[in-house]
């Protein structure tokens, strides 16, 4: 961790924000008084005693000035209820999570509530937050994938592919197209395997439970072939600047049909069974709905914004990798409801399927990455043979290839919408700032506004159906 | 014993004994999952890796009702009281499994925003290794920490109580 | 490459010296939607970005006193779409922040970056909640995580990280390593 500079006016800085002790009080409790941080190496203050309590996190009293209290926490329009006069005994505030079965991970709501009709929503988040944006300026490009990949970790060959696109975008060097095509591959699998995982905890969190089990096990398929591929079954690092780690094993085809197989017949009963049991109809259709304009003010884009009618898939409208040479549609619903992005995310699976048959027919041949060696390290053997192999393998692990200075912005179509980078690089061999704009992070943020007239029940479906994923909302 | 019929149909053993096995077969894990170890540890969960067999399919959202804590994910400083809480609020006995290398150690995020293993905040009984460990390892943790229970000691684990 | 310099590689070569002088860099871009805000606002500094793979990237500097008008000229020249705003801390570079607003148009099928440079000692910036609601929550990020005040935003509270945490994590002279446990079980202050 040298690489943060030391800095002496701000040693002074931080000196001139000590705690001033009051008379008879001892430094560490004027500290602990403070809630400084304390750094390690410096004397150990009594410690803070254990508590939730998070301050101004909380949602405030009504009685404050009206324009604040709307933004301290989001005012659940109401259509049909004009209230003049509101009374305090009839409402309450309830707290959702961290720790809870239905969050889909460390989110945490702050509801007011009226019986069971949500008034006032807020949501909180931050407790998944691992600082991966200060990780990153720390790791050299060809490891920047291990970090950026537990971002999302329900489909991380998408957060590998936005890094090393926008890393490629910097630098000077040709992707052959046996590697863009494994791109896809890899990527329109990972999109199936998210949307299955989705298919479950949506299920489960409506109630049809059988669901969680279906959707594991097809899922299974697939992580047995990322396994095959890569070696792992989750966070691969496997898509890096330059190409892909490692070619496709012989006999990925048959695999590969394996999984269409198990995928479209498990598809095709879950829909069976979910379309036409009323009570799944009943608790999806018309709830949750946000409409176009609310989705693009708030940035709240792929399955959510297509479910209300916004015809934009970035896989059409900025091509990366290939992609413009598989043919797809682009599934569309109509009323930006739950039911319209149940309907979305399984049609995205039948379609990514078709992605992937067609990769499977017209795999070209060739290097599965560049042959540029300052970015990707030669073939083992040939270090024993060349000593310029030897020197670009020596350098490429140890310190990594340097990337132009530049700023760069690219995003990806991941399962959750827009997954974007900003890459900001000072020609070393580190990032000097990577910023990853999630899709979590806006829906998430979208939420209350899909909240109108809802009961809590429709909160659980809501939030399932946005899919948030809280590594992406937190980094 | 003498005089007894050759197919005895009852066995013999120790209150401590007994106890241990009941609560081995029978553990309730309370839904820790945070992160990346928590799809993990619901493909355990899952069909093709069954908890069940073990009799844990039954994940407790409500700490009340569980007996082991499964720290699946890495663990945030704002997330650490919260996690002090819900242990406390279990009733003893009470085990926690520190699941994967952020649980365990902070993982590969040595910065400052993670807890750097989960053992400063609760007592660790089991680590399980691996980022994410997959649910052969996670399924191999448990066994040892049943093992561990079932002997009052780790023993050089065989897979087999 | 070209031999002439563009203007974004004469700014990468400024920067990368750490000085950046007023490159009077006045390329006006012949783009039809960002022609038109281009004249509106003479202080706006356009410059654009064929990378070798990807769409054209156009970036906009902006002083920080036409923000929110120049946003909301952007908005209504077609730009519907929120995507990002985030902070980049320079640290050796005079304007030290840059607060990056990044804003897409489905309707044109194009992007736009916003850029504005602010002092170390003054890292305040008009907050452009106003235009797009989705701002809010990485408005709170950027403070959270730089510091940088965003005026006009009515909850500028911390988001990531827990509230009694001090000191913003991503500039560049907080150090990275760890920071142990501000939690103890049941130890009690004194």
């Amino acid at each position: 961790m040298t690489d943060t500079p030391h800095i002496e006016e701000d040693a002074a800085v931080a000196s001139s924000d000590a705690p001033v002790e009051a008379a008879g009080e001892s430094a560490a409790a004027a500290r602990l008084r403070e809630h400084d941080v304390w750094v390690a190496g410096t004397e150990e203050p009594e410690w803070i005693a254990n508590a939730t309590d998070e301050g101004a996190q909380e949602m405030l009293p009504r009685d404050l000035d009206p324009a604040l209290q709307v933004q301290r926490g989001v005012v659940v329009d109401d259509d049909y209820l004009e209230e003049e006069t509101i009374v305090d005994d009839e409402r309450q505030i309830i707290n959702m999570g961290p720790q809870h079965p239905a969050t889909h991970g460390v989110l945490r709501l702050h509801m007011e509530l009226e019986g069971e009709t949500i008034r006032r929503v807020k949501p909180i988040i931050g407790y998944l937050h691992t600082g991966m944006e200060k990780t990153a300026e720390t790791l050299p490009y060809m490891a920047g994938g291990t970090n950026v990949t537990r971002m999302d970790y329900l489909s991380p060959l998408n957060n590998e592919l936005c890094f090393s696109l926008v890393v490629e975008q910097l630098l000077d060097v040709d992707i052959p197209p046996r590697a863009q095509a494994i791109r896809v591959l890899m990527t329109e699998l990972n999109r199936i395997s998210s949307h299955l995982i989705w298919l479950a905890t949506f299920g489960m969190d409506i109630g049809a439970l059988s669901m969680m089990i279906y959707g594991f096990r097809e899922r299974e398929s697939v992580l047995d072939f990322f396994e095959k591929v890569t070696g792992l079954r989750m966070n691969h690092n496997y898509i890096r600047p330059g190409g892909v780690a490692a070619d496709l094993p012989p006999g990925w085809e048959d695999d590969v049909e394996g999984i269409f197989d198990v995928v479209r017949a498990g598809l095709d009963d879950y829909q069976d069974l979910l379309n036409g049991n009323p009570i799944f109809l009943d608790r999806t259709q018309g709830v949750g709905v946000i409409t176009p304009a609310e989705a693009q003010q708030y940035g709240a884009t792929g399955p959510i914004a297509r479910a209300a009618g916004v015809n934009f898939d970035l896989r059409k409208a900025f091509p990366y990798s290939g992609i413009e040479n598989y043919e797809f549609d682009v599934p569309l619903g109509k009323h930006g409801d739950v039911f319209d992005r149940y309907l979305v995310r399984t049609e995205e699976i039948r379609q990514s399927i078709r992605i992937v048959e067609q990769v499977l027919e017209t795999m070209p041949a060739g290097d599965y990455r560049t042959d540029d060696r300052k970015v990707t390290p030669p073939p083992r053997k040939r270090i024993d043979e060349s000593m310029e192999a030897l020197i670009h393998h020596f350098k490429l692990f140890t310190e990594g290839f340097k990337v132009p200075v530049g700023e760069a912005y690219q995003a990806v179509e991941s399962p959750r919408g827009e997954l974007g980078m900003y890459l900001v690089s000072n020609g070393s061999a580190k990032p000097w700032r990577l910023h990853v704009r999630t899709p979590s992070f806006a829906t998430v943020q979208a939420l209350p506004v899909m909240l109108t007239d809802l009961i809590v029940a429709d909160v659980i479906a809501t939030l399932a159906s946005l899919d948030p994923v809280l590594g992406d909302v937190d980094r | 014993m003498a005089g007894e019929t050759s197919n005895p149909n009852f066995l013999l053993t120790t209150m401590e004994k007994g106890v241990n096995w009941t609560r081995t077969r029978s553990m309730w894990p309370a839904t820790f999952g945070l992160a990346c170890c928590a799809i993990e540890m619901m493909a355990t969960g899952a069909a093709h890796n069954d908890l069940s067999r073990f009799g844990m399919e039954v994940f407790r959202a409500s700490p009340r009702q569980a007996d082991l804590m499964i720290v699946a994910g890495r663990v945030s400083q704002k997330m650490a009281p919260v996690l002090r809480q819900v242990y406390d609020q279990m009733a003893e006995p009470k085990w926690v499994i520190s699941m994967g290398a952020c649980a365990s150690t902070g993982g590969m995020f040595n910065n400052y925003a993670l807890v750097q293993g989960v053992d400063e905040i609760v007592p660790v009984d089991v680590y399980v290794p691996g980022c994410p460990p997959g649910p052969q390892s996670l399924i191999h943790g448990i066994l040892t920490l049943q093992s561990k229970i079932m002997d009052g000691e780790i023993k050089r684990s065989t897979g087999i109580v | 490459m070209s031999e002439e310099t563009t203007p974004q590689e004469e700014l990468e070569a400024a920067e990368a010296e750490g000085v950046v002088e007023d490159v009077p860099v006045r390329d006006l871009p012949d783009d039809p939607i960002l022609a038109p805000l281009a004249e509106a606002f003479p202080d706006a500094t356009f410059t654009s970005f064929q990378p070798r793979s990807g769409p054209r990237q156009d970036t906009v500097t902006v002083p920080r006193d036409d923000l929110v008008a120049f946003v909301q000229a952007v908005h209504d020249a077609g730009f519907e779409t929120f995507v990002d705003v985030c902070g980049v801390d320079h640290l050796n570079r005079e304007p030290r922040y840059d607060v990056v607003i990044n804003l897409l148009s489905m309707e044109h099928v194009q992007r736009l970056i916003i850029k504005v440079g602010l002092p170390g000692d003054d890292p305040t910036i008009p907050s452009i909640t106003s235009v797009y609601a989705g701002a809010n929550f990485y408005e709170r990020e950027t403070w959270d995580l730089f510091g940088i005040v965003f005026e006009g935003h009515t909850d500028l509270t911390r988001i990531l990280l827990p509230d009694e945490w001090s000191g913003h994590p991503l500039r560049k002279n907080y150090n990275v390593g760890s920071v142990p446990v501000q939690f103890k079980g049941s130890h009690k202050s004194s």
